[in-house]
């Protein structure tokens, strides 16, 4: 399980980092940085919620 | 043309035979003339205001291109020479495009704070219907216009400079509003009545907030976690002592901060209310399920953030048959090409969300009223990412939306929980005004309410 950014989209709202902490950090140039690029799959749920409520659809869940 | 390259002109859109071209028709019926591009022109086409071209773009590809282009290809900062006077020069687009983002992106809108940010839009309307009676009646345009001046206020500038504003405010900041002619593309400073309001309107706020700074001044300091962000602003000096903000500028930011979340969302407000008068079995679905939703007493501060997927879906279905905002505009920085058509640096480029959101390929019916295109597994908007754009799309997406969402869902858990609504004139009569760019509901536009015979939450337990 895989994180993909489109940071033509991002603008650091944030809510991804309330979702799944620990895996997205924003900081306070409004960027978001993956800090778990490939998450174990017990948090399959929290990640699922960050690509779903993303205000700007800049996330997907990708399995390879 | 000598060499086909392949690149051909797009096709200009019929009428604009006078000397402003079809600048009159878009001051009168914008969304026909949009729609008219997109039917004899297709997906990229060209009208003319006021003697510029200007190519309108529709359709999931143009759109995405649209979307997509950096301020450095597709530039905001002289397509909109209407908003400078209303902001104030050097306010908002005189900033370079990092600044500009970095100060469009006010950090009140983070997620971390939208919990207090809900308790206070509740608390909000709590005071606002304090002063209705068991039953009677309320002009949607002037109503959410106040409250919608509270809520910003009180969560984007702080609560201590709410409560030095009253309807005065809500009152100015619409001649603000409606001082956005079109005529502006032909001279922000014509002779005509409503820039006028509009500048002496800009300058009673100007002298409204100094009012504020000053008595500020004469007093002693307040404990920090009062404070909001006049004190901050008056906090910071230059380095020779003075202070760094004068009046003007303050406003001009408070200003710019407030509108784009104002005639937007009360806009939307008062649509979606609409919508739900012309379907009451939509609103009935809606009322019971915010019933579940509070069935145990839940503040409105922790539902309003939680899902609502009728309600949301219905505040979509209103923003997609009537965006806040229906022309979208830029100017091209360079030459380009879209679709195989070209163009020209210094064009202006636009995409509409009145026009796309309505494309019958991506949303069947497209002119009828119908939630349940967002449920599972429809997801109308989740997959026509670059047609259901009434917050635009891309980098340049309306950082305010989670903002709304959240807004209107405490507005409404107040509003419906403990009152019933019912149209006050025929349900086919309310409409917008597209006299001016800022799109506003046309007068008139009343609703009557009866405060609910049973309380169907408890609402001892909501704040």
């Amino acid at each position: 399980m895989r994180i993909v950014v489109d940071t033509d989209l991002c603008q650091g709202h944030g809510v991804c980092e309330s979702e799944a902490p620990g895996v997205f950090e924003v900081g306070k140039d409004h960027r978001v940085v993956v800090l778990a690029p490939t998450p174990p799959d017990d948090r399959r749920s929290e990640l699922e919620a960050a690509v779903r409520f993303c205000p700007t659809h800049a996330l997907t869940l990708v399995d390879d | 043309m000598a060499v086909d390259t392949g690149v051909r002109e797009p096709a200009r859109v019929s009428g604009g035979e006078g000397a402003t071209g079809h600048l009159e028709e878009l001051r009168k019926d914008p969304i026909a003339l949009m729609a008219r591009v997109r039917s004899e022109c297709g997906d990229v086409g060209v009208f003319d205001l006021a003697g510029r071209d200007v190519v309108l773009l529709s359709g999931a590809e143009a759109n995405e291109f649209f979307f997509r282009a950096p301020e450095e290809v597709l530039d905001q900062a002289e397509a909109y020479p209407f908003m400078t006077p209303v902001f104030g020069e050097g306010v908002v687009f005189d900033a370079s495009p990092e600044r500009r983002r970095e100060m469009l992106h006010n950090q009140a809108l983070r997620d971390k704070f939208m919990r207090g940010h809900a308790a206070t839009i509740a608390a909000e309307v709590e005071r606002m219907v304090a002063g209705w009676d068991d039953e009677g009646e309320f002009d949607m345009l002037e109503w959410f216009a106040e409250l919608f001046i509270y809520t910003s206020s009180a969560c984007l500038v702080g609560k201590r400079f709410r409560e030095q504003l009253d309807g005065r405010f809500a009152t100015l900041f619409h001649d603000l509003e409606q001082g956005t002619d079109a005529i502006a593309y032909v001279d922000p400073y014509a002779d005509i009545e409503s820039f006028h309001r509009r500048d002496a309107a800009r300058a009673q706020l100007v002298s409204l907030i100094q009012g504020i700074m000053e008595a500020r001044a004469a007093q002693p300091p307040v404990a920090d976690d009062e404070r909001d962000l006049v004190d901050v602003l008056m906090s910071i000096k230059n380095p020779d002592g003075s202070d760094r903000f004068l009046p003007d500028e303050v406003t001009g930011m408070f200003i710019s901060m407030m509108f784009a979340g104002h005639h937007t969302t009360s806009g939307t407000a008062a649509w979606t209310l609409i919508e739900w008068l012309r379907h009451p079995d939509v609103l009935a679905r809606v009322d019971e399920e915010l019933a579940e939703l509070y069935r145990d007493g839940a503040e409105v501060s922790y539902q309003a953030l939680r899902e609502m997927p009728l309600l949301e879906s219905s505040v979509k279905e209103a923003l997609r048959l009537h965006p806040p905002l229906i022309l979208l505009l830029r100017v091209a920085k360079g030459d380009l090409e879209v679709e195989g058509y070209a163009i020209h640096e210094g064009q202006m480029v636009a995409a509409s969300p009145a026009v796309s959101n309505r494309i019958a390929e991506d949303f069947p019916d497209p002119d009828t009223f119908q939630p349940d295109r967002y449920l599972d597994p429809r997801d109308e908007d989740r997959l026509n990412p670059w047609t259901w754009i009434p917050f635009g799309a891309g980098r340049h997406r309306c950082v305010g939306q989670a903002f709304a969402m959240m807004q209107l869902k405490a507005i409404f858990s107040v509003l419906l929980l403990d009152w019933e609504f019912e149209a006050a004139q025929p349900p086919e009569t309310y409409r917008n005004d597209h006299s001016k760019m800022v799109v506003q509901l046309q007068q008139p536009c009343v609703v009557r309410y009866r405060r609910r015979a049973v309380a169907r939450s408890n609402s001892g337990g909501r704040d």
